[in-house]
C-alpha cells in the first residue's frame, strides 16, 4: 500500500498542531518551574496536572459514566433504577459467569503459583536454570487467543470412527476410552479453560519466585539441612517464609489478571456451554446485545470485585517500600 | 545542544514517527474499462463526492459488490470506499457512538437495523429510495426495514434457509424420491433409519454464535405447523415465547435433532452437535453417512471444493416440505442497507443499491440471490440460487424472516442460541423455553 502524503496534508497538519501544541504545554510548564523560587505545593500541582488531567479524561469520567449507564436500561436512555443490578443476582446464565469468574479467580492463581513454585524450586540451584526457565515462560509470550486456539485443538472432538485431532481426545483413544466433547460438558469445562490460562501464567510464576528462592541466604537452608531437616521441611520452613512477600504479590497479580479473562474464554467456546466469565457477559450484553445498561452494572460489579485485590497489592508495595 | 534546539529536534522525531504509523489508505483509482454510462444517467453527476460502506462481507464477497457498483461509480463520479468487518454486529454501535458513521451500513439483521433506527441514528429513506423499494420488493419485505411506519432501509441480498441439502446419487440408490409433504420427509427419515444410515447431520458450533442452526430448525418446524399468523405472533413476543405450540415444534424437531436413532449422521451420537462446526456438518452427505441435511441456500458455497451441485449432480436441495404438497412456507434472512447520512450522493447511491440493475449486475459475477421482483431467475450463478429466486418470487410462498433475526438482540442472538446449546445438550424443551421467556428484555 502506498502512503500518499499529499492525500494525507490535512491530516499531517492535525498532527503537527497536536505536537506543538504538546510541545508548548511542556515547555510552558518547565518555564514555570524554571522561573524564580515556587512554592512548592505550586510546583507539584503543575507537575501533577498533566497526569491528573489525564486520569480524570482515561479513568474517572468513563468510570462515572459507567456507573450512570448501569442505573439505565437497554439503549441507555431510561433510568430504571437497580434494574439492572436485580437482573445481575437473578439471571441464571449472569450467575454462572459470576460463579465461574470466581472459580477462575481461586483456581487459576492458586493453580500458577502452585506450579510455578514447585518448576521454582526444582531448577532455581540448577545449571540448567536459564534454559528451563525461558521454556516455562515461552507459553507467556503467546497471546492470550494464541493460548485459546492452540488448547481448543488439544480439546477437539472427533466422532470415534473418524481419526482424532485433539491430543487429548487422541490419548484417551489409544487408551481404550470414548472421545469426549471436553468444552461441551458443563461443569468440567470450566476446568479446561483454567488449565490454559495457567499454561499461559504459571512461567510468570516461576520466574519471579526463582528469583526470590535464588535470594534466601544459603546459609539459612544450609544450617538447616546438617540439622537434619528433610528438603520438605527446607521448602516448607524455611523457604517459603521467606519467599512470603514475593508469593503473595504473584498470587495477586494473577488473582487481578484472571478477573479480566476474555481471551481464552471468546476463543476457545465463545462463553457457550455455561463457561462465561463476568468480563464476557459484559462484553455480549453492552456490544453484541445492545444491552448497555446489564453490561454497565457487570463492568461496576466487576470493578468492585477487584478493588480490595488492588487495594492490597497497593498497601503491601507501600509497606515494602 | 541548547534546550531549543534539543526540543525542535524532538518534536521533529516525534513528528515523523507518527506519520510514518499513520494508516495508508489506498487512494490509487482502479483500473477500468470505459462503461457506458446510459444506465446510470438517472442517478445525476457528483464529482469528486465519497460515499462510505461498512458492512459483513470481506474478501471475496466484498470483491463482488465493488465489481458491480464500480461501473456506476465511474459514471456518477461517486468515490465509494467500502470497508468490510467480520466483526461488523459488535463494532458498528461503537462507530456510531464514536462518531465515526459510514454514511451506508449494510445490516445483516433488521433487529439490528431497528436499534439504531429508533435511537434517532438512522436516516429515513428518500422519497426517490421509498419509491424504488415499493417498486422492487413486496410489502412483506420492506415492512423488515420500516420502523413505525417510516421505510429506513432497503433489502439488498436475501438467502432461503429452508433447504434441505441431500445426494441425489443416494437416494437413487435407496430407491427415494424427494418427499413432498410433512408425513412423506418422516417416512423417508424412517426408511433411511431402517436401512442402517443416520439420515440427519447437523452442526451448531459457530463460536460466539453457537445454537442458531437449531433456532431456524425450530422456526422452520412452527412455521410448518402453526401457519404465519402464530409465528408472526411468536416473533414479535404477543405469545409467550413458551406457548405450548412452540414447545410442540420444539418437540418434533427434537424427535429428529435429539434422536441417536436419526442424528447425528456421521458424527456420532445426537449430542455430538454441540462440536461440529455448522460449516463441516453437511460433509457426511457426499460420504452417505448421512443423507439430509438442513442449512440454508448459502451452504452452497460451503461445500468441499470440487462439489457439483444440481438435481443430477453431487449435491442439491429440496424445499423443507410443507403439512401438503401445495403449501411452501420458506423461511429466510436478508441484508439490509440503511444509511447514517442523508447527502446527495448517498441517495443516489442507495436508489443505485435498490435497483433491478443492481441486484442482476451482481448476480452476474457470482452467487447472490435478492428478492427484487426485477430480478431474473435466468441470471442466478447457481441452480440452488435459481430455486431460491424462484421460491421468493412465487406468490404461492408464504416467506417469513428469521425470527431469532428480528428478536432483541439479547434473545434472539443470546439466550434463544444459548438455549438451543442447553437443549441439544439434553434440557427439555419446556426448561429452555421458560429460561428463554424469562430472559425478555421488559419494555
Amino acid at each position: 500500500m502506498s502512503f500518499d502524503a499529499v492525500a494525507q496534508q490535512p491530516k499531517l497538519l492535525y498532527l503537527l498542531q497536536g505536537v506543538a501544541a504538546f510541545a508548548a504545554v511542556v515547555s510552558l510548564i518547565l518555564l514555570a518551574l524554571h522561573r524564580g523560587p515556587v512554592r512548592r505545593r505550586a510546583a507539584a500541582l503543575i507537575l501533577l496536572a498533566p497526569a491528573l488531567l489525564l486520569l480524570t479524561i482515561g479513568l474517572l469520567l468513563p468510570g462515572l459514566r459507567t456507573l450512570a449507564l448501569s442505573f439505565t436500561g437497554t439503549g441507555g436512555d431510561t433510568w430504571v433504577g437497580l434494574d439492572n443490578y436485580g437482573w445481575m443476582i437473578t439471571d441464571h446464565r449472569a450467575l454462572v459467569a459470576l460463579r465461574n469468574t470466581l472459580v477462575w479467580v481461586v483456581l487459576v492463581p492458586a493453580a500458577s503459583t502452585a506450579v510455578g513454585l514447585l518448576y521454582a524450586a526444582a531448577v532455581a540451584r540448577s545449571r540448567f536454570r536459564t534454559f528451563a526457565l525461558s521454556l516455562v515462560l515461552m507459553p507467556m509470550a503467546i497471546s492470550f487467543v494464541g493460548a485459546g486456539v492452540v488448547w481448543k485443538f488439544v480439546y477437539a472432538y472427533r466422532p470415534a470412527e473418524a481419526g482424532q485431532i485433539g491430543l487429548l481426545n487422541r490419548l484417551v483413544v489409544v487408551f481404550g476410552g470414548e472421545p469426549r466433547q471436553w468444552l461441551v460438558e458443563s461443569p468440567w469445562n470450566v476446568l479446561f479453560l483454567i488449565v490454559a490460562m495457567v499454561w499461559t501464567q504459571a512461567g510468570f510464576a516461576a520466574v519471579l519466585l526463582t528469583a526470590a528462592i535464588r535470594a534466601v541466604p544459603p546459609e539459612l537452608t544450609e544450617a538447616a539441612l546438617l540439622d537434619g531437616a528433610s528438603p520438605g521441611q527446607v521448602l516448607r520452613r524455611i523457604t517459603l517464609p521467606s519467599i512470603r512477600p514475593t508469593l503473595l504479590v504473584v498470587l495477586l497479580a494473577q488473582a487481578i489478571g484472571t478477573f479480566k479473562a476474555f481471551d481464552i474464554v471468546r476463543t476457545m467456546t465463545g462463553g457457550q456451554f455455561d463457561t462465561g466469565v463476568l468480563a464476557h457477559a459484559m462484553y455480549d450484553q453492552a456490544f453484541r446485545y445492545g444491552e448497555t445498561g446489564r453490561g454497565a452494572a457487570l463492568a461496576v460489579l466487576l470493578f468492585l470485585l477487584v478493588t480490595p485485590f488492588v487495594a492490597h497489592q497497593l498497601r503491601a508495595r507501600r509497606r515494602a517500600g | 545542544m541548547r534546550f531549543g534546539a534539543r526540543l525542535v529536534l524532538a518534536v521533529i522525531t516525534l513528528a515523523a514517527t507518527a506519520t510514518a504509523c499513520g494508516t495508508p489508505q489506498d487512494s490509487g483509482p482502479r483500473s477500468h474499462t470505459t462503461a457506458d454510462c446510459a444506465p446510470y444517467a438517472d442517478y445525476g453527476k457528483h464529482p469528486g463526492s465519497v460515499v462510505t460502506v461498512y458492512a459483513l462481507n470481506r474478501d471475496r464477497e466484498a470483491d463482488l459488490f465493488e465489481e458491480t457498483w464500480a461501473d456506476f461509480a465511474d459514471c456518477t463520479g461517486i468515490d465509494v470506499q467500502y470497508e468490510g468487518d467480520g466483526e461488523f454486529e459488535a463494532q458498528i454501535q461503537l462507530r456510531v457512538d464514536g462518531g465515526n458513521a459510514p454514511d451506508v451500513a449494510f445490516f445483516p439483521q433488521p433487529g439490528l437495523m431497528e436499534r439504531f433506527a429508533r435511537a434517532g441514528r438512522l436516516k429515513p429513506a428518500s422519497a426517490g429510495v421509498a419509491a424504488r423499494a415499493k417498486e422492487g420488493w413486496s410489502a412483506d419485505w420492506n415492512g423488515y426495514a420500516t420502523v413505525d411506519g417510516t421505510l429506513y432501509g432497503t433489502p439488498l441480498v436475501a438467502n432461503v434457509k429452508s433447504f434441505v441439502w441431500y445426494s441425489p446419487t443416494f437416494f437413487r440408490d435407496k430407491g427415494l424420491s424427494v418427499p413432498r409433504t410433512w408425513t412423506e420427509l418422516m417416512a423417508v427419515t424412517e426408511k433411511i433409519a431402517a436401512s442402517g444410515v443416520k439420515p440427519w447431520c447437523a452442526g451448531i458450533e459457530s463460536a460466539e454464535a453457537t445454537g442458531w442452526p437449531v433456532t431456524d430448525w425450530i422456526e422452520d418446524v412452527l412455521l410448518r405447523q402453526q401457519g404465519t399468523d402464530v409465528y408472526d405472533q411468536w416473533v414479535a413476543h404477543e405469545i409467550p415465547f413458551d406457548d405450548p405450540r412452540v414447545l410442540q415444534a420444539m418437540d418434533t424437531v427434537g424427535s429428529l435433532l435429539k434422536n441417536d436413532r436419526y442424528a447425528n449422521g456421521g458424527f456420532g451420537p445426537a449430542r455430538s452437535m454441540a462440536s461440529v462446526s455448522f460449516q463441516e456438518a453437511g460433509a457426511p452427505v457426499l460420504s452417505g453417512d448421512c443423507a439430509m441435511h438442513r442449512q440454508a441456500s448459502f451452504y452452497a458455497d460451503l461445500w468441499p471444493k470440487g462439489t457439483e451441485i444440481g438435481p443430477d449432480k453431487d449435491v442439491y436441495a429440496f424445499l423443507l416440505p410443507g403439512a401438503d404438497a401445495s403449501s411452501r412456507p420458506v423461511l429466510g434472512g436478508g441484508v439490509f442497507t440503511a444509511a447514517f447520512a442523508d447527502r446527495p450522493e448517498v441517495r443516489a447511491f442507495r436508489e443505485y443499491l435498490a435497483s433491478a440493475d443492481f441486484a442482476n449486475a451482481r448476480m452476474g459475477k457470482g452467487p447472490f440471490v435478492s428478492a427484487h421482483k426485477g430480478v431474473d431467475p435466468a441470471n442466478a450463478a447457481t441452480p440452488v440460487d435459481r430455486l431460491s429466486i424462484q421460491l421468493l418470487q412465487d406468490p404461492g410462498t408464504q416467506f417469513r424472516f428469521d425470527g431469532s433475526d428480528l428478536m432483541p438482540a439479547s434473545v434472539g442472538a443470546g439466550t434463544f442460541w444459548k438455549g438451543a446449546v442447553d437443549w441439544i445438550g439434553g434440557a427439555s424443551s419446556l426448561q429452555v423455553a421458560d429460561s428463554i421467556e424469562r430472559s425478555w428484555p421488559r419494555k
